[in-house]
């Protein structure tokens, strides 16, 4: 034992100098292959929203100018499309939740089987295009729809309800769009919630009430922020639903967007718009972060 | 501990539970007594955690009786029951810190804050936990959730305290220190305890009793001393301890091997005339010529040598060709009587060593 202690120490720090370079050629060379998707991240992220905020600062004449940002605190229409944005995604996501959790509890609390089967109702209308989606709703909501109808024919009502062209036929049709984005990962917490916690819970007195919103409820939460984010994030920039149910009565700030390009070939505007949606996403975001922590919602903790 | 409230004698009796045409539980019946220690001992898909999760109220049986004192619990709901429990995982809330799970069966009793507090800080420094309340349950080792995990299932003073192989997560040095430290508790605590586990050393150190079950059925029941000593049958003498068996035949209440008779300690347990002669390899002494002659002698060649450390461990072969291993302690008087390997062997078993039991029931 101690002659091998001696002969370790007969030679000073053996070849320190030439592992340390080889520990910085590891290095360089690992990081030398994340370029290329540095370079794509690069490309199609951060040099058009680059480009999106270069070109936010100029008029059409191609002068720069504070102007398009200017017009959204000025502007009437601007502020109203800025509330209905808000308010139509606060509703839409406070309905997908009062659906979704349910939803997601009861799938979460199935056998696998029937688990599995739910799992693929919920998922479907992904593999369905949005267009069509939401023209489906717009024959069923419509005045003379099947819904309308069967109230009628049932002798609910005398009137046939205004259910589309307004804030209630946006607000369904997003909701059913929305919705398996809560649900798919609530449902994902839900499931790795340990079934012996409950057990856990209800040895030490707890009654099946208490147990659900003690214990069930509170580890459900990050699934939730999870689902609440995306679904709301989703919200905020959504088009094609409110172009088509709102029947013009319902302006979303995608749609402001359109017009500004479309209508008055304005790209200064256009992107102004983009850039204030980016920003206030990124705010929600690091608000939500603050307050509970996405890095946990992300891993599911 | 033990203020108003006092331990409870469990009463199981005729308990069968089946899952399809398994029977996970087959007619079981056990006396518990009031303050005992008793330690459900089985391999696994044995039963025994079936029969746990009957007394907390989680699995319903088919039929059968469960009494805690003179109440009947079987239809009770588990969070009336009343009973203590310490899971496999521990089951720590992790939305909680220590103190908060500690606290949650004390809030769910509507117990006073100071006195939620108070009882909280004892209970932890019973389990050698005071003061780390406010630790976030990730932020413990495996052995001191182990311990968080106890003290939650004992600070409400449950009178019947359930234990699901709660040691099985931790290595074999902070097991053995917690089987220790449980015992002690048990001691100090006004609690009936049953124990589950698969593993042999940890039942006989810890119970008062150990119930010994398998396929849903209850092998023996004894204490841990006569469990070892004085198993009734195959599967007891197999599962604890390590054996070899040797078949003998029995008349008359006389055991033969190979013709020879043995000495008894008494008569066998059972009567019927194929039996095994239960050999302990630290049971066996290895013999000098002329030595021995009111024990059982074995006589054979040593096959192979083994130096563990602590001891010596060889394996003998027989005359009909079995092999059977010894232990002998690696102190310097056996370390002499200790033969090469291909040496003729002779071995005596005292008589009241020497265990006839019958092949499984």
């Amino acid at each position: 034992m101690s002659a091998i202690v001696e002969a370790r120490a007969s030679i000073p720090r053996e070849n320190a100098r030439g592992l340390e370079a080889d520990a910085r050629r590891e290095r360089i060379s690992m990081f030398s292959l994340c370029t290329p998707s540095l370079l794509v991240v690069a490309l199609i992220v951060f040099l058009p929203v680059g480009w999106l905020f270069w070109l936010s600062f100029f008029d059409p004449a191609g002068q720069p100018t504070l102007e398009n940002y200017a017009r959204m605190f000025d502007s009437r229409a601007y502020i109203k499309t800025f509330t209905m944005t808000f308010k139509v995604s606060f509703m839409v996501t406070g309905v997908c939740v009062l659906i979704g959790y349910p939803l997601a509890y009861l799938i979460s609390q199935l056998p696998a089987r029937a688990a599995g089967v739910c799992m693929v109702f919920v998922i479907l209308p992904f593999w369905t295009s949005l267009l069509v989606r939401t023209y489906a709703w717009l024959v069923l909501l419509q005045r003379k729809g099947i819904i309308n109808g069967w109230l009628i024919d049932l002798g609910i009502i005398d009137e046939p309800l205004r259910l589309v062209h307004n804030f209630t036929g946006t607000v369904i049709g997003m909701i059913h769009i929305l919705l398996p984005f809560l649900v798919l990962p609530l449902y994902a917490a839900m499931k790795s919630i340990d079934r012996d916690y409950l057990k856990a819970a209800s040895n030490l007195g707890a009654s099946p009430v208490r147990a659900f919103w003690q214990i069930f409820f509170p580890l459900s939460l990050p699934g939730l922020f999870a689902g609440v984010v995306l679904v709301f994030v989703l919200c905020l920039g959504f088009y094609v639903t409110p172009a088509l149910l709102g029947g013009g009565k319902v302006h979303m700030w995608a749609m402001r967007i359109e017009s500004s390009v479309n209508l008055y070939a304005n790209w200064g505007a256009a992107s102004a718009l983009g850039v204030v949606l980016l920003v206030v996403t990124l705010v929600l975001l690091w608000g939500l972060n603050r307050l509970f922590g996405l890095d946990r919602v992300y891993s599911g903790r | 501990m033990a203020a108003g409230s006092q331990s409870l004698p469990i009463t199981i009796s005729g308990v069968t539970k089946a899952y399809g045409a398994l029977k996970a539980l087959d007619d079981v019946s056990i006396d518990v007594a009031s303050r005992e220690f008793i330690t459900l001992l089985g391999p696994s898909g044995s039963g025994k955690t079936t029969l746990l999760m009957v007394l907390a109220g989680f699995v319903r049986p088919d039929y059968g009786s469960v009494k805690f004192g003179d109440e009947e619990v079987i239809t009770k709901p588990p969070h009336r029951r009343d009973v203590g429990m310490v899971f496999q995982n521990y089951a720590l809330f992790p939305h909680m810190n220590v103190f908060g799970n500690i606290a949650y069966p004390l809030k769910l009793r509507n117990v006073p804050r100071p006195d939620v507090e108070q009882r909280v800080e004892r209970a932890l420094d019973l389990v050698q936990l005071g003061g780390l309340g406010d630790r976030g349950v990730d932020q413990l080792s495996g052995g001191q959730r182990q311990r968080v995990a106890l003290a939650r299932a004992i600070v409400f003073e449950p009178r019947i305290l359930l234990m699901d192989e709660p040691l099985s997560a931790l290595d074999k040095k902070l097991r053995e220190q917690m089987q220790i430290e449980i015992k002690h508790l048990h001691e100090k605590l006004d609690m009936t305890i049953v124990y589950v586990t698969h593993d042999q050393r940890e039942a006989l150190t810890m119970s008062d009793r150990v119930a010994v079950i398998n396929h849903g059925r209850f092998m023996q029941i004894d204490e841990p001393k006569r469990l070892y000593g004085r198993p009734l049958n195959r599967f007891v003498a197999d599962f604890i301890g390590e054996s070899s068996f040797l078949p003998v035949s029995v008349q008359d209440g006389v055991a033969r091997l190979d013709g020879t008779e043995l000495k008894l300690d008494g008569r066998p347990a059972s009567d019927s005339e194929r039996q095994l002669l239960v050999v302990r390899p630290e049971k066996l002494e290895v013999l000098e010529n002329g030595q021995g002659g009111d024990l059982n002698c074995l006589t054979g060649t040593v096959s192979d040598l083994i130096f563990q450390g602590e001891s010596f461990l060889f394996y003998v072969k027989i005359a009909d060709g079995t092999v059977i291993a010894v232990r002998s302690p690696s102190r310097r008087e056996s370390i002499a009587a200790v033969p090469g390997v291909g040496e003729p062997i002779r071995l005596g078993l005292h008589p009241e060593d020497t265990i006839v039991v019958p092949e499984n029931p």
